[in-house]
C-alpha cells in the first residue's frame, strides 16, 4: 500500500509533536507526539486516564492544547474549533456515535455539508443517491431514507463511516468503535478499516482489546500517565511487552501501609443479575476488608453497585448482611440496612451544589439530627464539623455552597454525608476521580483508617494503582460478569488488564 | 496526613451574620414594593384606607394564596400543577351538587376536600407513577376537571347553598378580620414552618435542586412529590369552599385562570420557576402586592380583561427578571 503513494508515507498525514494539556489539578497530557501515516492503522493503547481520550478532543478541535504543534501533510496547522479540524480532514467516530436520531441516514451523512440546488435547496435526491453509493461502497445496504434510530448500533457505525467518506476525510479516528458490537459486526467492521486504509486514509484506533489490535493495526503508540512511553510496528511485538508498557511504571502515589485482618463476612451476594448490565454476580465482603472492583469502562461495575444500593432493581440474586437474608429494594432501605454509596458522578448523582455543606452532609442523616420531623440546626452543624474536619474538609464555612469547592472536596463533603450515616459498607465508586492528589492520598488514609475501624469497603476503581495500591481482593468484571479474582499478594498489573480485556496467558 | 487529623482546622458554621445577606435578598425588595403599591393604592383612592375596604382588599388573595403556599412547595421541588382552578370548578360543583341533594354545611367541606384530595392524588399519580412531566399532566386535568364541571352543569349554575354557609366566604372573625384572612395567616405559618423548619421541607428543596442525588441519599422522591400534589389539590379543595361561600354560587366558569395568577403569585415572592429555592414569606408578600394591585386597578375602575393583561405581563416580568439579571451580573464579572 506503501509503494503507490510514496509521498504519503514520507511526510505522515497527521503529525503531533509535544503536545500538552492541563485540567485545573491534572495534567492530562504531558508533551506528547503521535505521527498517523496514510494507508495505516496505528492503534493507540493506554490504561483509562492515560491520556487517550484528550488527546482525541485536540484532534477533533474540541479542546486547545496548551503547547506543542500539530501539521496536517506537513503544514503547521490549529484546530481551533471542531469545524476546522473537519475542514482539515479528520473526522472521529466515537464509543457513542454522535449521529442525530431524529434525521435521515443521508441527512446524517451529509449534515453541514448537504449538496445544494442552484436555487440554494437542499437537493435530497442527490443527496440520497450520494449516500446511497458511499454506502455500498462500503458494503452496506443501508436505505438513506431511513431515520437513524431505526438502526442498530453497528450500522450506524456504517453511517458514521460514511460520514467521514463524504467529507474526503483523511484521518479517521476510531475511539473504541467495537465495544457496543457483537462478533459478527465486528468482523465486518475489520473489512470496513481495510477499505478505509484501500482509500489511502490515516486511521487512528483505540481500542482496550488487544486481539483486535493485532488484527488490524500496523503500527502501535503507547500512552501512559499523559505521556507517550513507546512507538513502534506491531509486527515487532507482542502482548506481552504491550501491557507492560501500559502499566510498568513506578508506583509513585504512596498508598497508606496496612495490616489486612478480614474478619466474618459481612456481606453476601450471589447470582445477582439483571436483563442487560450484568449477570450471575457473586461474592463475600468481609468485615474489615478493602474489595477492589476492576475492569473496563463499561464492565457493569457501576450498574451492579447501583443495584445493591437498591436505585435498579436486579432481576434475580439474593443477598446476605450479616448472614440474615436482606432485601434492598430502595437506597432509603439499602442506608438503613448500613450500605451506603459514594457514586461516581459527583455532580449528578452526589452532590447538591447549590445547597451548603452542612445541608449536603446531614441529608441522609436527618432523622437523626431532627426531633419529630424537625431540623434542628445546632446539631446539623455538630455533625457536618466531625464528619467535615475528620475528612480533613478545606472550606470558608459549612455554609458554603457544595458547588463552589474544588473537586477533591466536594468529594470529601460527599464521602463525609455518607460516614455520617455510621454505615457498616460503604461502596466507593471511582472514589479519586477528578480528585487533586493531595486529596487523593487524604481519601486513601481515610479508607484504611475506616477499615481498620471495622468498617466494609468496596472500591470500583479504573486506576490500577489505586486498585494495587488499597485492595485485600480485587474481583475483575468483564462484560458484566465476574472474570477472576485475586487475593492481595497475587495481585499484579498484567494480571489485571489481562483478565479485564480477555487477553490469553501466553498471547 | 496524620498531623493535620490530630489537630483538624476548625471550620466556621458561617461567615458573616445572616443580617447583610436578608438585606439584599428578594424578599427586602418585596417589602419596598409592597410599601409603594400601599402608599400608591392610598392616593390613587380616598376609599383604600377605610377598613372595611382593605378588607375587602384581602380577598384579592387569600383563596389564590392558600393555593400558593402548596403551589411554592410544588414548584421549589420541580414540578407544577395548572390543574388548581379546575380542581376549584370540580369541587366547587360536587358542593353544588351535595347542597341541592340537601346535606348540611359539615358534609359541602367534606366533599370539597375529598375532591380536591382526589384530583391531586390523580395529577401525583400520573407524574409520579407514570413518570409524566407535570406540566403536561396538569395540562390535561385543567381541561378534564373543569370539563367535568360543564357537562354536570352546562349553563346552568347551582346557586341555592345553606344559609350560614357564606360566613366561610365573608364571615368576620373579630372587628374587620375576616375567616379568610385568618385561614391565610394559619395556612402561611404552617406552610412555613413545614418549607423552612422540618425534614420534608428540606427534603423539597434537595428534590428541586437535584432529584437524583436526592435518590441517591435515600430519599423517597416519588413519595414526597405525591404528597405535595396532594396537598395543592386539598388546598384547592379549601379555596373552592371559601370561594364558592363568598360568591354563593357554583357556575362552571368559577375561578377561570386563577391558575395563572396563583404561578404569577408565587413567582413573584421568590420562588424559582426551575425549582430548587423560594420562601413562604416571599409568596405572602408576592400574595399581598398581587392583591393589592388588582384591588388598586378595581379602586380605578380598571376592566377585567385589563387586569389578565397585567397578570400575563407581570408573569413574563417575574420570570425573566431573575434569569436576565444574573445574566447581566456574570457578563460585568467577566
Amino acid at each position: 500500500m506503501l509503494h503507490d503513494s510514496s509521498i504519503a508515507a514520507s511526510v505522515p498525514a497527521i503529525a503531533l509533536s509535544g503536545v500538552s494539556k492541563s485540567f485545573p489539578g491534572v495534567k492530562a497530557l504531558n508533551a506528547v507526539a503521535l505521527t498517523l501515516h496514510a494507508g495505516e492503522v496505528t492503534a493507540l493503547v493506554g490504561e483509562n486516564g492515560a491520556g487517550k481520550s484528550t488527546l482525541v478532543k485536540i484532534l477533533t478541535g474540541i479542546h486547545q492544547p496548551d503547547a506543542g504543534e500539530i501539521t496536517v501533510r506537513g503544514e503547521p496547522m490549529r484546530f481551533a474549533t471542531p469545524q476546522a479540524a473537519a475542514e482539515a480532514g479528520v473526522t472521529a467516530i466515537h464509543q457513542e456515535t454522535v449521529l442525530f436520531d431524529e434525521l435521515s441516514v443521508a441527512e446524517n451523512v451529509f449534515l453541514g455539508h448537504a449538496p445544494r440546488t442552484r436555487f440554494g435547496f437542499v437537493d435530497w435526491a442527490t443527496m440520497e443517491r450520494r449516500a446511497r453509493d458511499l454506502l455500498k461502497g462500503i458494503g452496506a445496504s443501508i436505505d438513506p431514507r431511513l431515520p437513524l434510530k431505526d438502526l442498530g448500533i453497528a450500522n450506524q457505525h456504517l453511517v458514521a463511516v460514511a460520514r467521514a467518506l463524504s467529507t474526503d476525510a483523511q484521518v479517521v479516528i476510531m475511539d473504541e468503535p467495537t465495544a457496543a458490537l457483537s462478533q459478527k459486526e465486528i468482523e465486518e467492521l475489520y473489512t470496513l478499516v481495510e477499505t478505509l486504509k484501500e482509500n489511502g486514509k490515516a486511521i487512528l484506533f483505540i481500542s482496550h482489546k488487544f486481539d483486535e489490535i493485532f488484527r488490524i493495526a500496523d503500527r502501535y503508540t503507547v500512552f501512559r500517565d499523559g505521556e507517550m512511553v513507546a512507538e513502534g510496528r506491531i509486527a515487532e511485538t507482542d502482548s506481552n511487552a504491550l501491557v507492560r508498557l501500559m502499566v510498568g511504571r513506578a508506583v509513585d502515589t504512596i498508598f497508606p501501609e496496612r495490616e489486612t485482618k478480614a474478619g466474618e463476612p459481612v456481606l453476601t451476594v450471589s447470582g445477582y443479575s439483571h436483563p442487560t448490565e450484568f449477570a450471575d454476580i457473586g461474592f463475600e465482603l468481609r468485615r474489615g476488608e478493602i474489595l477492589g472492583f476492576y475492569g473496563l469502562v463499561g464492565a457493569g461495575r457501576s450498574e451492579f453497585m447501583q443495584a445493591l444500593f437498591g436505585i435498579t432493581k436486579p432481576s434475580k440474586g439474593a443477598i446476605r448482611i450479616d448472614s440474615e437474608v436482606a432485601v434492598i429494594r430502595s437506597p432509603a432501605e439499602a442506608i438503613e440496612k448500613g450500605i451506603v454509596y459514594v457514586p461516581e458522578e459527583r455532580g449528578r448523582q452526589g452532590a447538591v451544589g447549590p445547597l451548603p455543606i452542612f445541608q449536603n452532609i446531614t441529608l441522609p442523616s436527618l432523622t437523626r439530627t431532627s426531633r419529630r420531623g424537625f431540623l434542628r440546626l445546632a446539631e446539623e452543624f455538630a455533625l457536618a464539623r466531625q464528619y467535615g474536619e475528620r475528612l480533613d474538609l478545606r472550606a470558608a464555612s459549612l455554609d458554603q455552597p457544595v458547588g463552589n469547592l474544588s473537586g477533591g472536596n466536594q468529594q470529601k463533603v460527599v464521602i463525609a454525608k455518607w460516614l455520617a450515616t455510621q454505615p457498616k459498607i460503604i461502596i466507593l465508586d471511582e472514589p479519586t476521580k477528578g480528585v487533586d492528589i493531595g486529596s487523593k492520598a487524604a481519601v486513601h488514609a481515610f479508607m484504611s483508617e475506616l477499615v481498620e475501624q471495622g468498617l466494609s469497603i468496596i472500591m470500583v476503581s479504573s486506576e490500577i494503582p489505586e486498585i494495587m495500591g488499597m485492595s485485600d481482593r480485587v474481583i475483575v468484571m468483564r462484560e458484566g460478569r465476574i472474570a477472576a479474582t485475586y487475593e492481595r499478594e497475587a495481585i499484579t498489573a498484567e494480571k489485571l488488564v489481562r483478565a479485564a480485556a480477555a487477553i490469553g496467558e501466553a498471547a | 496526613m496524620s498531623e493535620t487529623a490530630a489537630n483538624p482546622r476548625r471550620i466556621p458554621d458561617r461567615l458573616s451574620g445572616r443580617g447583610m445577606a436578608a438585606l439584599q435578598s428578594w424578599e427586602s425588595l418585596l417589602v419596598v414594593v409592597a410599601i409603594a403599591v400601599f402608599v400608591a393604592n392610598t392616593l390613587a383612592s380616598p376609599y383604600f384606607l377605610d377598613p372595611y375596604s382593605l378588607s375587602d382588599a384581602t380577598y384579592n388573595f387569600t383563596e389564590r394564596a392558600m393555593i400558593g403556599f402548596a403551589m411554592a412547595l410544588l414548584i421549589i421541588s420541580g414540578e407544577i400543577d395548572l390543574s388548581v382552578a379546575s380542581i376549584i370548578a370540580l369541587a366547587s360543583t360536587a358542593m353544588g351538587a351535595a347542597a341541592a341533594a340537601g346535606f348540611g354545611i359539615p358534609v359541602l367541606v367534606v366533599v370539597a376536600l375529598v375532591v380536591g384530595l382526589v384530583c391531586g392524588a390523580f395529577n401525583g399519580f400520573l407524574v409520579t407513577r407514570l413518570g409524566l412531566p407535570s406540566i403536561v399532566v396538569t395540562i390535561g386535568t385543567l381541561s378534564l376537571f373543569r370539563g367535568i364541571a360543564f357537562i354536570v352543569l352546562g349553563d346552568q349554575a347551582y346557586t341555592s347553598y345553606p344559609s350560614g354557609f357564606s360566613w366561610f366566604g365573608m364571615g368576620y372573625v373579630f372587628w374587620v378580620v375576616t375567616f379568610e384572612l385568618v385561614l391565610f395567616v394559619v395556612f402561611a405559618v404552617i406552610y412555613g414552618i413545614v418549607l423552612h423548619k422540618t425534614n420534608f421541607g428540606r427534603q423539597v428543596t434537595v428534590i428541586g435542586n437535584n432529584p437524583t442525588a436526592a435518590l441517591f441519599s435515600g430519599i423517597r422522591v416519588a413519595r414526597v412529590k405525591f404528597i405535595l400534589f396532594l396537598l395543592t389539590g386539598v388546598m384547592s379543595g379549601i379555596a373552592a369552599v371559601c370561594l364558592t361561600a363568598r360568591l354563593g354560587s357554583t357556575r362552571p366558569s368559577i375561578a377561570l385562570g386563577w391558575e395563572l395568577e396563583v404561578v404569577t403569585m408565587v413567582v413573584l415572592g421568590g420562588v424559582n420557576i426551575l425549582g430548587g429555592s423560594g420562601t413562604i414569606p416571599g409568596v405572602v408578600l408576592g400574595a399581598m402586592i398581587m392583591g393589592m394591585v388588582t384591588f388598586g386597578l378595581g379602586l380605578l375602575n380598571v376592566p377585567g380583561t385589563v387586569m389578565s393583561i397585567f397578570t400575563g405581563i407581570l408573569l413574563i416580568a417575574v420570570i425573566a427578571l431573575p434569569i436576565v439579571w444574573r445574566r447581566v451580573r456574570t457578563r460585568m464579572r467577566t
